[in-house]
């Protein structure tokens, strides 16, 4: 920020004089003592300054009438210029003492009764800020069609406060395929007995990564059991409502959440309106001192779906998920900013109706290490393995390193090394990087 | 005998039992231990105060763990430092302790900033090229005592807005700490004046408010930008800067590494310091006055022996 040296430290005490706009006062700093030369200089500046500044008065307040003379041709007030003609004639510099041309003008509008503060328009639009994500990767992968190169997501993010009552997030995500709403919902802050009330369109509270948009991921890539039987990046993101209550208690943090979705999401299909998906998840944390901590949950997820093949006749199929999820972190608060470590692990259980009076259930977990070994670096490691959410027996097998990079709060670099051997018997070694960069409002810090 | 221990045990008993209703006290959250150290001056036994952030931890960059979002849930009254120094974990605990009495705008709501002196706003147009800056101006403001008096103004007040009845018992208690706090001034500015405008390097732009009250003139950062750590070209010219001006004083918060504010050190025969920026920071600064007490004794003691006064 402003970094004076004690020149414009000299200067800036004489701006002090001259003006006592509080705003000047602030960056005065510990004025060093002047000799005698020192203060006739200091007088030459005054003078100096209070000449340039009569000449800056006069030339505001000249510009100033213009405009009045505008105004009173365009809209035809002369009460409006008869209350202006007054100030608008510049007052003598040596006659009165020292002003400056903010009180004049804080003068003005008094007078014309006309303070114009910026409009609602502008001062109640949202927080916006806009991040980039640039994904790349190289190796062979004979599954997967990602190119070398892609922008692949412009998220811009709108956030404000309703009315006393609630707050809205918007997320709107460009990439190759268009613009989707990632997530827009009203968050209603204001509920008694300890409720929080979302409505809209939002990913759902299922497990972790679930709520994570790929921007704040650990890693470049989503975890297998989230590809196959989550839905991937989108994952199951939906319309709906979700309420959810903090059990208070001595204990522990303790946040039941029930969810509705009209299940138009990529892991549950409705085809009436009477079906729904339901997701349920009960989230417990506990600090296990300052430093570690204990974060774990069990969700359900419930809803109609529609695999490939089958037909409206065949009756409503449905699909069930049950994820339990377990993080631990550690974070010695005196080093917070250069050393933590967080360990994590999700596991999903898939048991989906087929066509025919048949079902097919899967399971898939993965197990991610994430550790903090200097201001701006991350180093970590993930396992994976996960079955098909149409053949629970094909697995896949993946394991990852990965290294992050944050130049600073706002941009981050991050290459990650994947093996997969995928159950069809082949394969892939890659890697993969990622450069995602943020402007705009400061977003709120993960946890 | 027996009859009266057991009486004695019963009213015992009751005490502990009637003296809970002290529940009644307005439960206050602060984000920082120093709000938490004057909330407690003001409010005395009418208030049950806690501290997010710990003093020895960066307030930039704390977690807002589901723990916090427990206490602010509860909270009658809740106090940040502001500036947007919370930017980061604030907001999340805010918008998830669904508590209507604590949203910004409503009485459970103080914003502490809003009645001192802040230095640092910037007059030009902000970029991040700057670094992490604050666009409200610097959000180390609690570090002038003048500026912890004006913040327990602004606490008296709105206690006594949220709890009326006790108007005279926040005002006797914030007379009594302006004045505690107007004599260690004194004792303060007494031991620091002979050291008045020794140039001195801090490692993050949190001193200012401390630096300008106590006449020492900030001379350059171990941090090239805010928030960006130290790097080997800004290093150079610091420690060239430093031995031009003959500046050997670095002062280091608790939670930066050493290792750059040593080696800086070591090359111009200065010292490094590592002062508490906040209540908590070190033990010894146990509240409001003891953090000056602390912080004023010890740079006093390296003043002298750096500056041979």
């Amino acid at each position: 920020m402003l970094f004076l040296r004690p020149g414009t430290l000299v200067v800036g005490v004489a701006i002090l004089f001259l003006n006592s706009t509080p705003g000047y006062a602030q960056q005065g700093g510990p004025s060093p003592v002047p000799g005698a030369p020192a203060v006739q200089q200091v007088l030459d500046q005054i003078a100096q300054l209070r000449s340039e500044l009569d000449a800056v008065r006069r030339q505001y307040d000249e510009r100033l009438s213009a405009l009045e003379q505008r105004l009173q041709q365009l809209t035809g007030a002369p009460a409006l210029a008869a209350a202006r003609s007054a100030p608008s004639a510049p007052p003598s510099g040596a006659a009165v003492p020292p002003a400056d041309p903010l009180a004049t003008a804080a003068q003005s509008a008094d007078q014309t009764g006309q303070p114009l503060p910026p409009n609602s328009g502008r001062v109640f639009n949202p927080d916006t800020s806009v991040i980039g994500n640039l994904q790349g990767a190289a190796g062979k992968n004979p599954l997967s069609g990602q190119p070398t190169m892609q922008l692949s997501e412009a998220e811009v993010a709108f956030q404000a406060v309703v009315d006393p009552y609630a707050k809205a997030d918007f997320f709107l995500a460009a990439g190759p395929e268009g613009l989707e709403v990632e997530e827009g919902f009203v968050t209603f802050t204001a509920l008694p007995h300890n409720l929080l009330v979302k409505a809209g369109k939002m990913r759902a509270q299922f497990g972790k990564v679930n709520t994570l948009h790929t921007h704040s991921m650990p890693t470049v890539d989503r975890p297998l059991v989230i590809e196959n039987l989550l839905g991937g990046e989108e994952g199951l993101s939906d319309s709906g409502v979700s309420v959810s209550h903090l059990i208070d208690n001595k204990l522990l943090f303790l946040e039941a959440t029930g969810e509705v979705y009209a299940g138009t999401s990529t892991v549950f299909q409705s085809s009436s309106r009477s079906h729904l998906n339901y997701v349920g998840r009960l989230r417990g944390y506990r600090d296990l001192s300052e430093d570690k901590n204990l974060d774990f949950g069990v969700s359900y997820a419930f809803g109609p779906t529609s695999p490939p093949g089958s037909i409206a006749e065949q009756g409503t199929l449905n699909k069930s998920l049950v994820g339990v999820d377990v993080t631990y972190r550690y974070r010695p608060l005196r080093r917070a900013i250069y050393s933590r470590l967080n360990l994590r692990s999700e596991l999903i259980w898939s048991r989906q109706d087929l066509p025919f009076d048949t079902r097919v259930s899967a399971f898939g977990f993965y197990g991610l290490g994430e550790w903090q070994f200097a201001q701006r670096w991350y180093a970590g490691a993930r396992f994976d393995r996960s079955g098909r959410v149409l053949d629970g027996t094909q697995k896949d097998n993946g394991a990852s390193l990965f290294l992050t990079f944050w130049p600073s709060e706002f941009s981050q670099v991050r290459t990650q090394f994947r093996r997969t051997n995928f159950a069809e018997g082949v394969s892939a070694n890659e890697l993969l990087f990622q450069l995602s960069f943020s402007i705009g409002a400061h977003g709120a810090h993960l946890f | 005998m027996r009859s009266h221990l057991r009486h004695a045990v019963l009213a015992g008993l009751l005490a502990v039992f009637s003296a809970t209703p002290a529940a009644a006290a307005l439960r206050v959250v602060t984000t920082t231990e120093d709000l938490a150290s004057l909330a407690r001056e003001v409010g005395g036994e009418k208030v049950e105060v806690v501290a997010l952030a710990k003093g020895y931890q960066d307030p930039h960059f704390v977690e807002p763990k589901p723990s916090f979002i427990l206490a602010v849930s509860r909270a009658d009254l809740l106090i940040a430092v502001g500036r947007e120094l919370e930017i980061g974990w604030l907001p999340t605990l805010i918008s998830s302790a669904r508590n209507a009495k604590i949203q910004p705008g409503a009485p459970g709501y103080l914003d502490a900033s809003l009645n001192v002196k802040i230095l640092e706003i910037p007059t030009v147009q902000l970029t991040r090229a700057m670094g992490d800056v604050h666009p409200q101006g610097n959000p180390h403001y609690w570090l002038d005592p003048g500026n912890g008096r004006r913040i327990a103004q602004g606490i008296r007040d709105r206690l006594t807005q949220l709890s009326p009845a006790d108007r005279a018992f926040f005002a006797q208690h914030y007379d009594d700490f302006d004045k505690r706090l107007a004599a260690a001034e004194q004792r303060w500015d007494a031991a620091m004046a002979p050291f008045k405008g020794t140039k001195v390097v801090t490692y993050h732009r949190s001193w200012p408010n401390f630096m300008e009250r106590f006449g020492l003139n900030v001379m350059g950062y171990v941090e090239p930008k805010p928030g960006i750590p130290p790097s080997p070209s800004h290093t150079l010219e610091l420690i060239a800067d430093m031995k031009a001006q003959g500046a050997k004083l670095i002062v280091v918060e608790p939670y930066f590494d050493k290792k750059t504010p040593n080696a800086v050190a070591a090359q111009v025969g200065g010292t490094v310091l590592e002062l508490a920026p906040s209540v908590g920071g070190e033990k010894e600064a146990a509240d409001y006055i003891r953090l000056f007490d602390f912080d004023v004794n010890l740079l006093v003691s390296t003043l002298k022996k750096v500056t041979g006064k």
